[in-house]
């Protein structure tokens, strides 16, 4: 393709993000498995001097419940609009999610709303009815990671650490895994839309890594509901993970960066999981692969200690990427909560080192 | 190992790249018209035992042996019945019979750990 052409182009798969004032709307399994995470999503904006909303009234956007056919999704959409009508009455206008699956069932809510306007009259009668609430819809829904992104530079400037092997200079090869809700669904609503979605990409150029593109890139990560809420189902869900890993392994990544929680979570745990059936672990000299938040990625960079962060909640130790780009942390304090609490130290697994 | 209820799901996918081309390779060795089939499908066509029975199809064993599914070949190969019909139509002149008899023996040989 021309140069020019697909400058021509691009523009068209940018969506727009807000500058400031955000409402935030929390993720349930990541204020559970992965508590720092959007705790330092709140302190980069804070750094950035950006207005953030963190409301404790919000609740989930049930969408765990919606695609496992438990909640309906005239319900769904009234709780969403709950959520609106929070943010409405605190005077904010941009909604941001943290989680992948809140983004899109958002954005299929926002969507419906727009197709058939009747059940956007109907959802305002449901919710006038049980709370007296009033809402106006969002004038910008983004992810967190949208605006992560839309801050990379700024991110870049204040850092203090590059995505760079400290000791040859060499570029840390990084994969990126964008959960299937953010934009293949909807692929106006992320940047790069669902052929070029360069939301993480872009994060990891900026910082100065290298981003491996592998034949299983845009594959899923096993999560969706059904087959991962019903235990017997769980070996397809692995499957999938484990067909990423392998498709993934060869390029020997050093890092996976993801933006969604469940994919986060899976290609986390799962990798134990893997290792402690089959007895095998990707990445280089039989250690897992590391995996990033990108709110983790930008803490990083800017310097933050990563047990501030709740790193050490990982199941694939963080160390070994930490030794490459040069950030000094405290063994010691791994497992010591934040006021130097035991945490307790997590058992031994048989082929991961911890 | 602690039981985790569940087990990794078999991968499905068929990878050219990573087949078991073993058995494939020694029909070809031993039987080398079988180069020549078009999967026209007439053996599948005319198969007596196909007509007969469940999912016994000449023409889908090829795909299997190409495919290196030696598992699934094995659970339907011992339906024939060594007519030779299948080889009398083949406009091609291979011998259908001779490459299930290479089927099977090959099989067995993998079965029993052997060098094909």
């Amino acid at each position: 393709m021309k140069k020019e052409g697909k400058r021509m182009v691009w523009p068209a798969y940018q969506k727009n993000i807000a500058d400031d004032h955000y409402y935030y709307s929390r993720s349930c399994i990541r204020q559970n498995f992965y508590p720092g995470t959007e705790h330092t999503f709140l302190r980069i904006l804070g750094q950035l001097n950006k207005d953030i909303c963190d409301d404790p009234r919000h609740t989930t956007c049930t969408g765990i419940g919606y695609h496992t056919d438990v909640v309906p999704f005239e319900t769904a959409m009234t709780v969403i609009a709950r959520h609106f009508a929070l943010m409405t009455g605190l005077g904010y206008e941009n909604m941001i999610t943290s989680c992948i699956t809140s983004f899109g069932l958002y954005s299929e809510v926002l969507e419906t709303w727009k197709e058939f306007p009747e059940s956007e009259e109907k959802t305002r009668e449901y919710l006038r009815k049980a709370t007296g609430r009033e809402f106006n819809i969002p004038k910008d829904l983004s992810h967190a990671s949208d605006i992560i992104y839309k801050f990379r530079k700024e991110i870049s400037a204040l850092g203090t650490h590059r995505l760079t092997d400290i000791h040859t200079g060499r570029k840390l090869r990084a994969v990126e895994h964008i959960g299937c809700h953010y934009s293949k669904m909807f692929p106006s609503r992320g940047v790069g839309g669902a052929e070029f979605p360069c939301v993480l990409s872009g994060l990891i150029e900026e910082f100065g890594g290298e981003v491996v593109d592998y034949p299983e890139r845009r594959l899923c990560c096993g999560f969706g509901f059904r087959q991962y809420f019903i235990k017997a189902n769980r070996g397809f869900s692995v499957a999938c993970s484990k067909k990423k890993f392998e498709s993934m392994a060869p390029y020997e990544p050093e890092l996976i960066l993801t933006n969604c929680p469940g994919c986060f979570y899976f290609l986390d745990r799962w990798q134990y999981v893997i290792s402690e059936m089959e007895g095998v672990l990707y990445g280089m000299r039989n250690q897992g692969i590391p995996v990033l938040t990108y709110e983790e990625l930008a803490g990083l960079v800017l310097g933050y200690d990563p047990w501030d962060m709740g790193m050490q909640m990982h199941q694939i130790p963080v160390e070994p990427l930490l030794d490459k780009m040069g950030i000094s942390y405290d063994p010691e304090a791994k497992y010591k909560g934040l006021k130097g609490l035991d945490l307790g130290v997590p058992l031994q697994p048989r082929q991961l080192a911890i | 190992m602690p039981d985790w209820g569940y087990q990794i799901h078999k991968d499905r996918q068929i990878d050219f790249d990573r087949n078991d081309r073993r058995l494939a390779q020694y029909i070809r060795k031993y039987e080398p018209t079988f180069k020549l089939c078009i999967s026209c499908g007439a053996c599948t066509a005319t198969c007596s035992t196909g007509n007969l029975t469940e999912f016994y199809n000449i023409r889908r064993l090829n795909i299997l042996l190409m495919r290196g599914e030696i598992d699934e070949i094995w659970s339907q190969i011992s339906k024939c019945m060594f007519c030779g019909k299948c080889e009398l139509v083949c406009p091609r002149g291979v011998s259908t019979r001779k490459v299930i008899l290479l089927m099977k023996e090959g099989i067995q040989k993998i079965k029993e750990n052997e060098q094909i």
